[in-house]
């Protein structure tokens, strides 16, 4: 690797003919295929069978322009591999994704959808993302989108595989737009009730300050202040709160990404509500991330039990971690927005190949 | 069985009041086209509805019979997307035009298709709010063509495209159903349609409600013009602003023609002997703006500018941006005709390609303008033509074709925000293999099996398919 301003490190080795003649004999057999990265997000979804395609091995970075703000690699590189390149000029990946004790690939983070607090002001995966290549279901090897900030040529099939988690096709190569490090990053924190933060929340994400997270959780208020120096200190003047040490500051947020806080601890089902950053206090005992955006909370429940609690607030709920991973984990989808999963699923996937089921069962 | 005019008519008048349907041949002039009126068609009728319910009637007609459906907003588009198909119904959503809530906690803003872009952002101004896309046909372009072309805007490096700031909308399938696609959350369970179908020309669907993410208003935003007189020094000027670390709001780019017709048309205070200008727009915090405006006043310097100078208030800055807004109309002024091209291309490669132009621009006798979003990389060559010269008008397309297929050469793409329509389908072939464009074409039954919706743009027939329809017509 060098240091030059222009860097086009290509690193790593295609493994992509060995991708394409697994799929053509899973094609041939009508036999279901399990996509695995670094295995690393084997909880989320629901639990499909499959033989294993592996595209851990398919890794690298193709190229990545630091002045362009563009990186291109493939499928199977840990994040952590793309995330230390990136420091080195001082860029990142903005949508902050967890990176799973360096076991997460870009792939997988894709498929995923994962994105972490900094999410509703830099961006989600999906949001980065500016191309794809990815195979097929007819082993057809295509690309979709392209290397550049801007192109609408052709329906956007790169995007599209964002939460699609590997059903729509194997993700070879992923294009995407990073951005430069702040300046300066700073942690305020706020003894409030959770009604309190949510008013607090609506009224400080009005205004233009530069927020980068905002996470509730146990009666304190943590948030996230990053970008010009100048800009961070006179935010910090002007909200108050107490300013945590650097360390502890990261720890924090990490902790949130990764779910390694104590929260997340433990074996009940983690569900996932997805909701407007305004909604009212659903459950005094949730973890509020996303400004408010995005809720946690463990209980012993069923899906349709907190479908029917988030209902009044708007929210839809997934069920994340533990629980009855046989059963559906998002909530039905009306017929017709049903149909077109289906038929989308069909255009890419016409033998159902691709891990059948992880979505929902009848995907 | 295609029905004809006066089936259509009779069918259209049982699910539609009468002032509703346009169905003679001079009140319908004005839809035969949209901003690229080289491309021009008339429709059998144009309806403009009033109730979704009333849309979701006509475009079950329209799939009962395989009538040809193209929706329009304001017709502003740039690619001839809206331009109308001989045997079939444009449906206008231009009655669609109410802002149905704001709100402000949320940071959001629920829309009908047909409410102007600008519109959204006036009227969230009271809650110091916008709504952050701003395509330079913005005073006038809707929020649901916007939609259809994923358009940009001169703020896109830093507040995204039209994908990065729709939250969900509603939506009639070409069976006349309709459904909610994405959520008033950040994200919701499923496919990401979003992103399959903003952009999609209309191709896919019809939009017939959405919600907008709106942004706080920065509160400060100034503009450091740099004037080159190289302009391959003012890309690396380009480059160097992002390698320091900093996303201006606005990056932008004209070359020596440009600036002199942009200066003689608003008297904006370019330089007009330098070969490239530079606008950076810094935006945010009062303190983050002084910062970054005082970094990239040093570096223009350094990067040897011949002249850099930053508004000092909001007049200084509105006349700044006003030579750029006013360029296409600008540059319209010094020719009898300009044709805009709208290719994107990686930065590096800017010099190259303008290289690349200049010759091809000798090669044909055409002179071009440049304007470019050079943040982004999109680049806009204006081709100054006279429409009135036998031959001009087919020699400044093909001239406009090769341009594209140079930027799909240096790793870029065929449109950066204008879309494909009728305009590049040629050139989708330089961008994508048979394969990739068979695969849009299964995505396309997907959504709408009849091919009711546009038919005949964005996505062009594959080559064998054209052969075939070339031997069957010559039978």
């Amino acid at each position: 690797m060098n240091n030059k301003t222009e860097t086009k490190t290509e690193t790593g080795k295609s493994r992509v003919t060995d991708l394409i003649d697994q799929v053509l004999e899973a094609k041939s057999r009508h036999e279901p295929l399990k996509i695995v990265g670094g295995g690393s997000k084997d909880f989320l979804g629901r639990k499909t069978n499959g033989k294993v395609l592996s595209v851990r091995d398919h890794s690298g970075v193709v190229d990545y322009s630091p002045t362009e703000l563009v990186m291109t690699a493939r499928a199977g590189t840990p994040l952590v591999e793309l995330i230390s390149l990136l420091d080195q000029h001082q860029q990142m990946l903005a949508f902050e994704p967890p990176v799973m004790n360096g076991q997460a690939t870009l792939g997988g983070t894709l498929g995923a959808n994962c994105s972490g607090p900094a999410r509703p002001w830099r961006g989600s995966v999906r949001d980065a993302v500016l191309g794809v290549r990815l195979i097929n279901g007819e082993g057809q090897h295509l690309r979709f989108g392209g290397v550049v900030m801007k192109n609408v040529a052709g329906y956007d099939l790169s995007r599209a595989q964002a939460g699609a988690m590997g059903t729509l096709g194997v993700i070879t190569e992923v294009s995407m737009k990073v951005l430069p490090k702040p300046a300066l990053e700073k942690t305020l924190v706020f003894q409030l009730s959770q009604s309190e933060a949510i008013e607090k929340l609506c009224k400080w994400q009005r205004q233009p300050k530069p927020l980068s997270g905002a996470v509730w959780v146990n009666g304190q208020l943590y948030l996230r202040v990053a970008g010009a120096e100048q800009a961070v200190e006179g935010t910090i003047q002007q909200w108050g709160g107490d300013v945590i040490a650097s360390e502890a500051s990261q720890r924090f947020w990490s902790s949130i990404k990764e779910q390694s806080h104590e929260f997340f601890g433990g074996t009940q089902p983690l569900w996932r509500i997805s909701l407007k950053s305004s909604a009212g206090v659903v459950d005094e005992n949730m973890l509020l991330d996303w400004g408010g955006a995005l809720r946690w909370t463990r209980q012993e429940a069923s899906l349709d039990q907190i479908a029917q609690q988030c209902r009044p607030f708007g929210g839809l709920v997934s069920l994340y971690r533990d629980g009855d991973r046989e059963a559906e984990v998002h909530a039905p989808m009306p017929e017709p927005l049903k149909r077109l999963h289906q038929q989308l699923k069909q255009s890419l996937d016409p033998y159902g190949i691709f891990n059948p089921g992880r979505l929902y069962s009848w995907l | 069985m295609a029905l004809s005019k006066t089936q259509i008519l009779a069918e259209l008048v049982s699910i539609l009041p009468r002032h509703c349907i346009i169905s003679d041949e001079e009140t319908q002039r004005p839809y035969e086209c949209d901003g690229l009126s080289v491309y021009c068609e008339m429709p059998l009728v144009v309806v403009l509805p009033e109730s979704v319910s009333q849309v979701q009637s006509v475009i079950r007609l329209c799939h009962q019979y395989g009538i040809p459906l193209v929706a329009r907003g304001a017709g502003t588009g740039l690619c001839a997307g809206a331009m109308p198909h001989a045997e079939g119904i444009v449906l206008s959503l231009a009655k669609f035009n109410r802002i149905l809530e704001i709100d402000p906690d949320a940071r959001t803003a629920r829309v009908q298709p047909g409410v102007r872009n600008l519109a959204i952002t006036e009227a969230a101004e009271d809650y110091d709010l916008y709504y952050a896309p701003d395509p330079s046909s913005q005073i006038a372009c809707t929020i649901g063509g916007n939609i259809a072309e994923n358009s940009g805007g001169v703020h896109c490096l830093k507040y995204g495209l039209t994908i990065h700031n729709i939250l969900a909308f509603d939506m009639l399938t070409a069976e006349g159903e309709l459904v909610t696609i994405g959520h008033e959350g950040l994200d919701s369970p499923g496919y990401d349609l979003l992103s399959l179908l903003i952009g999609s020309e209309g191709m896919l669907g019809v939009v017939t409600e959405i919600t907008v993410k709106l942004l706080p208003k920065p509160e400060k935003a100034q503009v450091v013009m740099a004037a080159f007189d190289d302009i391959e020094i003012a890309g690396e000027a380009v480059a160097g602003v992002i390698a320091a670390g900093i996303i201006p709001g606005g990056l932008e780019m004209m070359d020596s023609y440009a600036i002199q017709a942009a200066e003689e048309y608003c008297h904006a205070g370019y330089p007009t002997d330098a070969e490239a200008l530079l606008l950076c727009e810094i935006d945010g915090t009062t303190e983050e703006v002084q910062e970054h405006v005082d970094r990239v006043e040093a570096l223009f310097h350094q990067l040897g500018a011949i002249t850099v100078r930053t508004s000092r208030n909001e007049a200084e800055r509105m006349l700044l941006w006003k030579g750029r807004k006013s360029a296409f109309p600008a540059v319209g002024r010094i020719s009898p005709d300009y044709y805009c091209m709208d290719g994107t291309i990686p930065r590096s490669r800017l010099a190259y390609v303008l290289k690349r132009m200049n010759e091809m621009s000798a090669h044909y006798g055409l002179r071009v303008a440049n304007v470019f979003h050079a943040g982004d990389g999109n680049l806009h060559p204006l081709i100054l033509f006279d429409a009135n010269v036998p031959g001009e008008l087919e020699k400044t397309e093909e001239f406009g074709g090769k341009i594209l297929e140079l930027c799909v050469e240096v790793g870029g793409c065929i449109t950066g925000e204008h879309g494909v329509g009728v305009e590049k389908l040629k050139q989708m072939h330089a961008q994508f293999s048979e394969e990739e464009l068979a695969q849009f074409h299964r995505v396309k039954d997907a959504f709408d099996s009849r091919g009711i919706l546009n038919p005949g743009k964005g996505i062009p027939l594959l080559k064998r398919c054209q052969e075939y329809r070339s031997i069957e017509s010559a039978k």
